[in-house]
């Protein structure tokens, strides 16, 4: 087991240059030009010119690479063109807003979708499954933006309920932060909950088929145990890798959420970066974006040797 | 002594004028119909039918594990101990069941839940029926581990159940269901999936812990082998009704109803027919043919590997039939699909007339592909649902150039040989029955003009009845095509009726090789004398080819 995760570690370090490759030729490759967007409108040519000389982005791409890397590899990110500020500083501030809707959402997502799906699948063939499914490809079909500004017309403009927008540090005080963060966790969470819900619902109706289910009924044991102990502990694994994917897709969708809710986290680091054209901020954070990709997939195949003994490695 | 047993107690089970109804749309209106039987204590009563007969809807109805959507009780009771539990609520089934009435499976391997450690699995219907304290519940699945004679219980206590053998996982329900001595066992088919050494084993453990805890046992089965070896009485079952019963003897010796009378017939005898030895032209021959399966590199250097076969060597005349008979994972159908090169056999060859086809690439097989053909297991799977089954019998003949209407002609013929009305090429598998399948799937075989034909326990799934049409035709085609048939059973019965030659295999070893005759007679290996012991049913085999 910890060989095989040591084995793992080290498989995402090319998977991670890779990537580190792309964005910075990417980035390279688009026409526009950071220099004459610091400069702003009013900027001479000379001006721009300086500028370029002074982020280093005259020279040859190869060079540009060699420098950025050598200082990534260090620890060491380079200073925003635009915030100018170290990119590592920039980007801690901005964890605690991405990982704090992320962890909320994912809670929310679990604690309803699956014991929704069990309920579904309990019942299938009933109203209470034809709800849950009517629900849930509800919950697909309506794009996030419209769930978002739905969701402020209801509990913050008309209840009054719920701030509109903004963030709390968690340090100022964890009530207000939780306030907060409620519309946009249940913004991201609606299609994953939809989604979750249904793959529940089919996971834990094909293990209810098991020969199994039929044992511990003859057992005499209660259909909630039986439910639970042994219908959705055998339903875990294919469960747990939506769930894993799920995440790894909540990363990109907090780009969207934190514009709609204004949260000054990654996501809107990210928007701002981009269209900025701040190359260290963006190169920056999408290698953290593919490092916690690979990272929950580690974390996902390690768990299923925990649902599942027969899965070993 | 039967009668002064029944006759002087209560029965544990009495099931009186049972009705269940199926859902619109079936082929009849009752899943059973008015069925009545009586189950004393220490009793072992066999229900026996085909497929469909109603035995395991008897079963799930005495539970109470009827899905209630589809199966309704509309009449009639099943009364344990007095107690009717087709009008119990389901929270006093729950309460009965495990406690007055336990259930063990078909299939041990599905049968228990893979991610929970047996030990919990069995201290499961102490926890639900019981107080016991923690301590005391696993102190109480110790001993009954050891009562059904699982090796090394404190070991085992916590292995998962894919540790274990399937006769082991058997043991482990059968311990489940008695730990708290209910009245009444239900096993239904508990045998079926197990090789024929283990399911004497199980066959053994079963009446001995019923015998010693006064257990009433309902045993469902489709073989008679089994029926004869374990059952005081027997009900005969047929379409839900039932059609005879009676004492062991009086069912299997002298049955009265027709049907009875067909099914012991079916039943294919121990004792092998007289056969000429056959001297046709060799159509296939292997030679020290191995496959070993896992290979050590450098990464995985404790990496498994296993030897399916090693050095199997054998001869097919054309219009012979040589049979591989051994138990689960001896090796028999991997050296069936080495032969049809369906994977490439590490070492040895494989000879079509003169030629080594055992390493080919998939390129210089091609022409030699239409010479060996295989008929699989189950029917139910080796045909493509979406396809009808002309569309499958002339796909093969098609790729190999045939016209479509040339190829089309040939299935109508091949339909018409294999029982099946021509007109039957339009629907799909659906439609058909089990038996009717594997006749398609002959069909489709012989569609292609094979020299070889490979049938893999091709008629193992099937009813004794079908199997015997089934195991007929084969016969027949054989004779009339002049085809080389490997024949690979786990049966003893089938293999006796079957083949002019045997190889008995063990552990991916042929341990003896002779004409049916001799080895049936006088088996010189030691696991082939094992083997003939286990058969359950053999003074019934016997009787049988005496009579």
């Amino acid at each position: 087991m910890g060989g095989y995760i040591l084995r793992r570690v080290l498989s995402t370090l090319p998977v991670l240059a890779i990537v580190a490759v792309l964005v910075f030729l990417m980035l390279r490759l688009t026409p526009s030009d950071p220099a004459a967007i610091i400069a702003g409108d009013y900027a001479s040519p000379e001006q721009i010119e300086g500028i370029r000389e002074r982020l280093g982005l005259n020279e040859p791409i190869l060079k540009q690479f060699i420098i950025w890397i050598s200082g990534v590899l260090q620890g060491d990110f380079g200073e925003s063109f635009f915030y100018k500020k170290q990119v590592a500083e920039l980007i801690g501030e901005r964890l605690e807003p991405t990982l704090s809707l992320s962890v909320i959402t994912i809670l929310l997502v679990v604690l309803v979708a699956v014991p929704l799906g069990i309920i579904a699948a309990h019942n299938h063939g009933t109203w209470i499954d034809r709800f849950v499914m009517g629900f849930s490809v509800l919950g697909f079909s309506i794009p996030v933006f419209v769930v978002g500004y739905i969701l402020i017309y209801v509990f913050a403009v008309t209840l009054d309920w719920l701030p509109v927008q903004g963030y709390q540090r968690i340090r100022e005080g964890v009530g207000g932060w939780l306030l907060r963060l409620i519309l946009p966790a249940m913004t991201l969470s609606l299609v994953f909950i939809a989604f979750i819900a249904r793959m529940t619902r089919t996971s834990v109706l094909e293990v209810l088929n098991e020969d199994y289910i039929r044992t511990a009924r003859a057992k005499g044991q209660t259909e909630i145990k039986v439910l639970i102990r042994h219908a959705l502990a055998n339903a875990a694994v294919p469960i747990l890798t939506i769930i894993g994917l799920t995440v790894a897709i909540l990363i990109g969708g907090v780009v969207v959420t934190e514009s709609v809710y204004t949260l000054p986290g990654l996501g809107l680091l990210t928007v701002d970066a981009v269209l900025a054209r701040d190359y260290p901020t963006i190169q920056a954070v999408i290698l953290l974006f593919s490092f916690a990709y690979v990272l929950i997939n580690l974390l996902v195949d390690v768990a299923y040797t925990f649902l599942d003994p027969r899965i070993r490695y | 002594m039967q009668e002064v047993l029944t006759g002087a107690t209560e029965p544990v089970l009495s099931v009186r004028n049972l009705t269940v109804r199926l859902p619109g749309g079936a082929d009849r209106e009752n899943a059973i119909q008015d069925i009545s039987f009586d189950i004393g204590p220490r009793e072992i009563v066999c229900i026996v039918g085909e497929s469909g007969s109603g035995k395991s809807v008897t079963a799930q109805a005495v539970m109470g594990l009827l899905p209630k959507r589809d199966l309704v009780v509309t009449g009639g009771e099943t009364r344990l101990q007095g107690e009717d539990t087709t009008k119990a609520t389901i929270r006093r089934l729950r309460e009965l069941r495990g406690t007055r009435m336990g259930m063990i499976f078909q299939e041990p391997m599905t049968a228990l839940n893979p991610v929970q450690r047996v030990g919990q699995q069995i201290a499961e219907v102490l926890e639900i029926h019981t107080d016991l304290p923690a301590a005391e519940q696993r102190k109480r699945v110790l001993e009954i581990m050891r009562a059904v004679q699982l090796p090394d219980p404190d070991l085992m206590i916590d292995a998962y159940p894919h540790q274990l053998s399937g006769g082991q996982r058997q043991r482990i329900m059968i311990a489940a269901a008695l730990i708290l001595d209910p009245a009444l066992l239900i096993a239904d088919e508990p045998t079926t999936a197990l090789d024929v050494t283990t399911q004497a084993q199980i066959l053994r453990l079963i009446k001995e812990m019923q015998s010693r805890r006064n257990t009433g046992v309902m045993f469902i089965t489709h073989d008679f082998g089994v029926v004869s070896e374990i059952a005081d009485r027997v009900v005969v079952m047929q379409r839900g009704r039932v059609v005879e019963q009676g004492t062991r003897d009086e069912v299997l010796r002298r049955p009265r109803e027709a049907y009875t009378k067909m099914l012991v017939a079916a039943v294919p005898s121990l004792v092998p027919p007289k056969r000429a030895p056959v001297e046709g032209k060799v159509a296939l021959e292997a030679k020290h043919l191995s496959k070993v399966y896992g290979k050590r590199t450098f990464f995985n250097r404790k990496a498994r590997i296993v030897k399916a076969a090693q050095d199997v060597n054998f001869q097919i005349r054309k219009g012979e039939t040589l049979g591989i008979v051994g138990e689960s994972g001896s090796g028999k159908t991997t050296v069936a699909r080495c032969v049809a090169r369906l994977i490439e056999p590490s070492d040895g060859e494989i000879l079509i007339e003169t030629v080594n086809v055992a390493h080919l690439p998939e390129r210089d097989l091609r022409p030699y592909r239409r010479d060996i053909q295989i008929v699989f297991q189950d029917p139910y799977r080796s045909l493509n649902p979406r396809r009808t089954v002309g569309q499958s019998i002339v796909e093969g003949p098609i790729n190999f150039g045939m016209t479509y209407e040339k190829a089309q002609e040939k299935a109508r013929e091949l339909m018409g040989l294999v029982g099946l009305s021509p007109d039957a090429l339009d629907r799909y598998p659906h439609q058909f029955s089990g038996g009717q399948r594997q006749r398609i799937c002959i069909a489709r075989a012989l569609a292609m003009g094979p020299t070889l034909l490979i049938a893999d326990e091709a008629v193992s799934a099937l009813d004794v009845s079908v199997q015997a049409q089934v195991l007929e035709l084969l016969d027949n085609i054989r004779k009339q095509f002049d085809l080389a048939v490997l024949f690979i059973t786990h049966d003893l019965r089938v293999a006796a009726q079957i083949c002019d030659r045997i190889a008995v295999m063990k552990n991916g070893v042929v341990v003896e090789h002779g004409t049916t005759a001799e080895v049936f007679r006088n088996p010189q290996h030691e696991y082939t004398k094992a083997l003939f012991d286990a058969a359950p049913g053999r003074d019934f085999g016997v009787q049988q080819s005496v009579a």
